[in-house]
């Protein structure tokens, strides 16, 4: 899911990057407001296990791969906002120091996995885990449905914008100047890899690294912080 | 908070198993570079071989020069670990009330 640089156009970057740059600003804000210093080594941890989840690819059906992103989870824990800036940090050190997704790309590839995934993995979680306790059988399907809705919604958009570009980009010919598929073949590659095992393997990461955090230390679910600062 | 240690093991221990994440070794959808676009498309479309190296990242796909993809791969997990933490942790400090 980490559009690399000449697959969107500089037009359509911009467009990202503007449309990212507000939700930052309210992150910051709003962590800015609920982040007590106690939650700060667990921001840091789960920003850095989002990195490490994301380099176990997987294969998917049609011979590429996908990975988990551990942005649901993060948001569960720590609250959207906070998973956002989170996300954003372990999306920022893969462009820049290991090329994993553009630079140009960065505010789309934010967009979609820093904002996009946690906020609906987050309003999924918590509307179905309303009044159910953690660790109780409902708690378990609203993180698995949580986060299964997040990734995909993220691939769809990433999908979505890759694909308007042979539609809005190309030579007089008609050849496309960046991403060079269109939307009839963007939604089906992305969301078959990520309905089928990439959501899978998201739902298994979230399920399996709350369950190990909820037995290491006393969280206090769902959303320490984000009580006030999720999607009511 | 004594559990956090097991969590700072459990992130480390994921970073020395990474290399399984090397076992799909296939380039995601909509991720391939110019070369591979040539092989797949016939062609590389302008904007992606003119922007597809914008930027030179110094350990790109994770490979670290002179080291195996195994070990290059956990050293890589390191290395991004170490920059998130030690850029979340200041971030976190910057925004965070003191208790």
């Amino acid at each position: 899911m980490h559009i690399p640089d000449g697959y969107l156009s500089p037009s359509s970057c911009a467009v990202m990057y503007a449309a990212s740059a507000p939700v930052w600003y309210w992150s910051a804000k709003k962590v800015k407001e609920t982040l007590t210093a106690r939650m700060v080594p667990l921001l840091s941890i789960f920003a850095a296990f989002s990195f490490v989840v994301m380099m176990f690819n997987v294969p998917v059906p049609g011979g590429t791969t996908a990975h988990a992103v551990g942005g649901t989870l993060m948001a569960i824990i720590l609250g959207p906002w906070a998973a956002v800036i989170g996300v954003s940090i372990a999306l920022l050190v893969q462009a820049l120091f290991f090329g994993d997704g553009g630079i140009l790309t960065y505010g789309a590839n934010c967009f979609n996995m820093a904002i996009v995934l946690p906020f609906v993995g987050y309003f999924i979680y918590s509307l179905i885990s309303r009044g159910a306790a953690a660790g109780s059988r409902r708690h378990w399907f609203a993180v698995a449905l949580g986060s299964y809705a997040g990734i995909n919604t993220a691939a769809l958009c990433a999908a979505i914008e890759l694909g308007l570009q042979p539609l809005l980009f190309h030579t007089a010919g008609g050849t496309p100047l960046y991403c060079p598929y269109g939307l009839s073949q963007t939604i089906p590659a992305m969301l078959i890899a990520h309905l089928t095992i990439a959501g899978i393997a998201e739902v298994v990461a979230t399920e399996g690294v709350l369950a190990f955090t909820r037995h290491s230390i006393h969280l206090n679910l769902p959303g320490n912080i984000g009580e006030e600062g999720g999607m009511g | 908070m004594k559990g956090i240690r097991k969590l700072w093991l459990g992130l480390g221990l994921l970073a020395l198993i990474s290399p399984l994440g090397l076992l799909a070794s296939n380039t995601a959808w909509g991720e391939w570079g110019k070369e591979e676009l040539i092989t797949i498309l016939g062609y590389a479309p302008v904007g992606i071989s003119k922007l597809g190296h914008i930027w030179h990242a110094p350990l790109a796909a994770y490979r670290v020069p002179n080291t195996g993809a195994g070990s290059g791969y956990i050293l890589s997990a390191v290395v991004g670990v170490t920059l998130i933490v030690i850029i979340t942790w200041g971030l976190g400090r910057l925004l965070s009330k003191k208790e």
